[in-house]
Order: structure tokens, then C-alpha cells, then sequence
């Protein structure tokens, strides 16, 4: 184990670790929006929009990130003829393919929610909507607080995928440096490293949302 | 106040409502009582269109139920406390009675402040406007429940079997509060198996088997002599 490389190649990265947030978080982010938008159009009134919803999560979970990922980067261009940016493409394959599963984990939450609270908001004069925007959301959020936590886990560790579109984020670093040093050994469990703290960071943080919301 | 024609509701193959006709007129207390799974409940919930009927007319003050807007404007002025009280868990008692009224009658959170603390007030639970439903008793989860329903200032309340998730020693301060909102003179429909309530409240008794009304009468009437022979059967068994 070569240390020296390790202590050298810290920089370059940490400068992917911080790509790799960036790409998560915006996937994350743009995940959630759909993910709630998809997710209550999974239990709404409106046939037509519970199918398309139920559509949308079939085939985004039923490929995998990385054929997405292609399709995005590579396939759409043909169709458009007008070049993707890399950043984009991975940011749209990344946070379609995250607003699939929330939308999931959000339709879960909502269907745990007792019938009798829809019945009380109605029967208050509540539209449905106000309804689920006022009374039956926030519980269900709060109860995907967890599998919202595992889902973003997912994301982090998912965004080394983009590494395949010549996506410099920390997968990607690692390969360049390795390539250039032939320090497999030493980078890959760097970059192992820097994932693990990322992950972990982020599994204290949904734990501690867990206990603020529990005793709320 | 209320006038049901011809109601009828199916799940399935299953008939659980058969033709039901009935009439509330204002300021009245009906009191529907029958054997579990003779559709009281059911009927009670189509009332406010909680479930659709499969057929019939269900008129509120002179408003045919049809369209999904004036099943909204109608809801608004019908109440309906639950069996398993239904309050919302996230909110605080206060809370789970101002929103209505601040949502849907777009009233002033003041105002709305205001009005659900006398009700509170009302219900004898004005001193729990902050605690959380799931730190009140039953009975008590049951009176905020009812408070809930009146901050819409409804012209009529529906009661599904309203204690009976409750244990022994909590029924009578629910069913206090429902006595006095008849004596103020609030249009009432109460599934229920009080019939202590039913005698002593009731303006009339309807009796609901099979999905069908068999007997209506006014209590003293009702209890005396029903004509009915299920009635008959049925009452023998309760009383």
C-alpha cells in the first residue's frame, strides 16, 4: 500500500466527491418533486393520470440506470439531432430514474394512511386535494422518512454510474488516476472511503430526522 | 332538511342497501338502530356521500346530491363524527378544529381561534386546545371530534355509532355533549345501540334490517309496542 499516492491523489478526489454530491443532491432533489407529484397521481381520481404515473414507475424501474443513462446521453440525441451536455444528461437520467422509486415509497406512505383521515377531511367540506395536502401528506411523509433515507443511500452510490459518460465525479477520478498509476489498490479503497463517509453521513442525518419527527 | 329516496348501494353482488326512504325534517333527532350488517352505517355514510349510492335521490335543504361540487357545498354544512373519532394525529386539538373553517370557509385564523376555543369551552376540553389527540382519552378524542364537526357551523350532524369504540366509563360524557346539542336544537342522525339515548333524545326511532327501514315510530312508541315482529326479535335481544 502506497501511501504517498493516496496523500497525492486526495485532492483530485475530494474535487469528485464534491461532483458526486452535486449530481445527488440535484437528483435527489428533482427525484423528490416528481416522486411526490408521481406518487399522489398514483392514488388520485383521475384514471388517465394513475395510469401514466403507474406507467412512468414500470418502465423506469423496470431498467436499469444504466441503459438510461445511454438513452439519455447517447439515443435522444439522435432523435433530436442536438447534442446533449454531459452534466445535464446525467442529472435528468439520475433524477428520473429517482423520481420512479420515491414516487413508490410516497404511494406506500399515503396508502398506510388510515381511510378514516380521507373520510374526516371530506366530511369537513375538504376537497380532495386539500385533503391530501393538508392531512394526509404529512403523515406520510413522515412515515418514508426511512425508506426516503435508503432511497438517497441508492442515489449517491448510483451516480458513479455517470463515470460512463466521461462524467469526471468521483468513480471517474479514480479511474483517471489509476490509469495514470496504475495505483489500483490504494485509489480504490480511497475512493471506497470517501462513498462510505458520504453514505454514512447521510444515513446519521435521515436517523436523526427519525427521532425529531417521532417524538413531534 | 334531509330527504333520501329510493336509496340503494351494492358492493358487488352484494345488496346492502334495498330502497330506503326517509326524511329528516330540521331541528329533528333520528336515531337509526338495527343488527350489525343491516347497512344503518352505510346508509348513514351515503347521506354525505362518503359512499356513492348504486341508486336513488339524497336531497340536503333542498340540493339533490349529483355533481362533485355540490357534494363539496353539501359536506360543508353536514357534520359527521366517526366511531373511531378520525381526528387528524399531526395536528393539535386546535389545530384539527380551525382547519376546516380556515380552508374551506376561508375564515381568519383569529376568528377561527376563537370559535374553537368556545367550542372547546363547549365540550368541557377548552383546557386541551395544545395536547395532541393521541394524549386525550377516548371519550375525550371523541368530544374534540364533535367540537370538530360544529366549527362549520354544520345545519346537520351525522353520528356513526359514536361510542362504541369507546370504553364503558366514557360513553356518557360523549353522550352528554350529544343531548345537549339536541336540546340547542341541532338536526341530528345517530346510528347507535344507546338506547337509553335513542328513548330519552330520540325524536324518532328508525329501525333498518336487510337493508330496509321496517319500523319507525317515535321512542315511546317504538319501545312499547313495536309492530314489527324482526323489531320485536331484535329489541328482546338488547333490551
Amino acid at each position: 500500500m502506497n501511501f504517498e499516492i493516496i496523500v497525492q491523489s486526495i485532492p483530485l478526489l475530494l474535487a469528485g466527491a464534491g461532483i458526486t454530491i452535486e449530481i445527488s443532491a440535484l437528483s435527489v432533489g428533482l427525484g423528490l418533486l416528481i416522486g411526490i407529484v408521481v406518487g399522489v397521481c398514483r392514488v388520485c381520481l383521475n384514471k388517465p393520470l394513475r395510469y401514466f404515473a403507474a406507467f412512468y414507475v414500470e418502465i423506469i424501474r423496470g431498467t436499469p440506470l444504466l441503459v438510461q443513462i445511454f438513452v439519455v446521453y447517447f439515443a435522444l440525441p439522435m432523435l433530436t439531432g442536438s447534442r446533449v451536455d454531459p452534466f445535464i444528461a446525467a442529472i435528468a437520467a439520475c433524477s428520473i430514474n429517482s423520481g420512479a422509486y420515491v414516487a413508490e415509497i410516497f404511494r406506500g406512505g399515503i396508502q398506510s394512511i388510515d381511510m378514516g383521515q380521507m373520510e374526516a377531511g371530506r366530511s369537513l367540506g375538504l376537497t380532495w386535494s386539500q385533503t391530501m395536502r393538508f392531512i394526509i401528506l404529512p403523515q406520510a411523509f413522515k412515515r418514508s422518512i426511512p425508506p426516503l433515507g435508503n432511497e438517497f443511500i441508492a442515489m449517491l452510490k448510483d451516480s458513479s454510474l455517470v463515470s460512463v459518460i466521461g462524467f469526471e465525479e468521483l468513480t471517474r477520478r479514480g479511474q483517471l488516476i489509476i490509469a495514470r498509476t496504475y495505483a489500483s489498490l490504494e485509489i480504490w479503497t480511497a475512493v471506497a472511503f470517501i462513498y462510505l463517509v458520504m453514505t454514512f453521513t447521510i444515513s446519521r442525518f435521515v436517523a436523526y430526522l427519525e427521532r425529531r419527527y417521532r417524538n413531534d | 332538511m334531509i330527504k333520501i329516496r329510493g336509496l340503494k348501494k351494492s358492493f358487488g353482488n352484494l345488496d346492502v342497501l334495498k330502497g330506503i326512504d326517509l326524511d329528516v325534517a330540521e331541528k329533528e333527532v333520528v336515531v337509526i338502530i338495527g343488527p350489525s350488517g343491516s347497512g344503518k352505517s352505510t346508509l348513514l355514510r351515503c347521506i354525505n356521500y362518503l359512499e356513492e349510492p348504486t341508486a336513488g335521490i339524497v336531497e340536503i335543504d333542498g340540493i339533490e346530491l349529483t355533481s362533485e361540487a355540490n357534494i363539496n357545498a353539501v359536506r360543508r354544512e353536514v357534520g359527521m363524527v366517526f366511531q373511531r373519532f378520525n381526528l387528524f394525529p399531526h395536528m393539535t386539538v386546535l389545530e384539527n378544529l380551525k382547519l376546516a373553517p380556515m380552508k374551506v370557509r376561508s375564515i381568519a385564523n383569529d376568528e377561527a381561534e376563537t370559535m374553537a376555543l368556545e367550542l372547546l369551552e363547549k365540550v368541557g376540553l377548552a383546557s386541551k386546545a395544545n395536547s395532541y389527540p393521541e394524549q386525550l382519552s377516548g371519550g375525550q378524542q371523541q368530544r374534540v371530534a364533535i367540537a370538530r364537526a360544529l366549527a362549520m357551523k354544520p345545519k346537520a350532524l351525522l353520528f356513526d355509532e359514536p361510542t362504541s369504540a369507546l370504553d364503558p366509563e366514557m360513553i356518557n360524557e360523549v353522550l352528554d355533549v350529544m343531548k345537549e346539542l339536541a336540546h340547542e336544537g341541532m338536526t341530528m342522525v345517530v346510528v347507535t345501540h344507546e338506547m337509553g339515548f335513542a328513548r330519552e333524545v330520540g325524536n324518532r326511532v328508525v329501525f333498518v334490517d336487510g337493508g330496509m327501514i321496517l319500523e319507525e315510530a317515535p321512542p315511546k312508541e317504538f319501545f312499547a309496542n313495536p309492530n314489527n315482529e324482526r323489531t320485536r326479535r331484535f329489541l328482546s335481544k338488547i333490551l
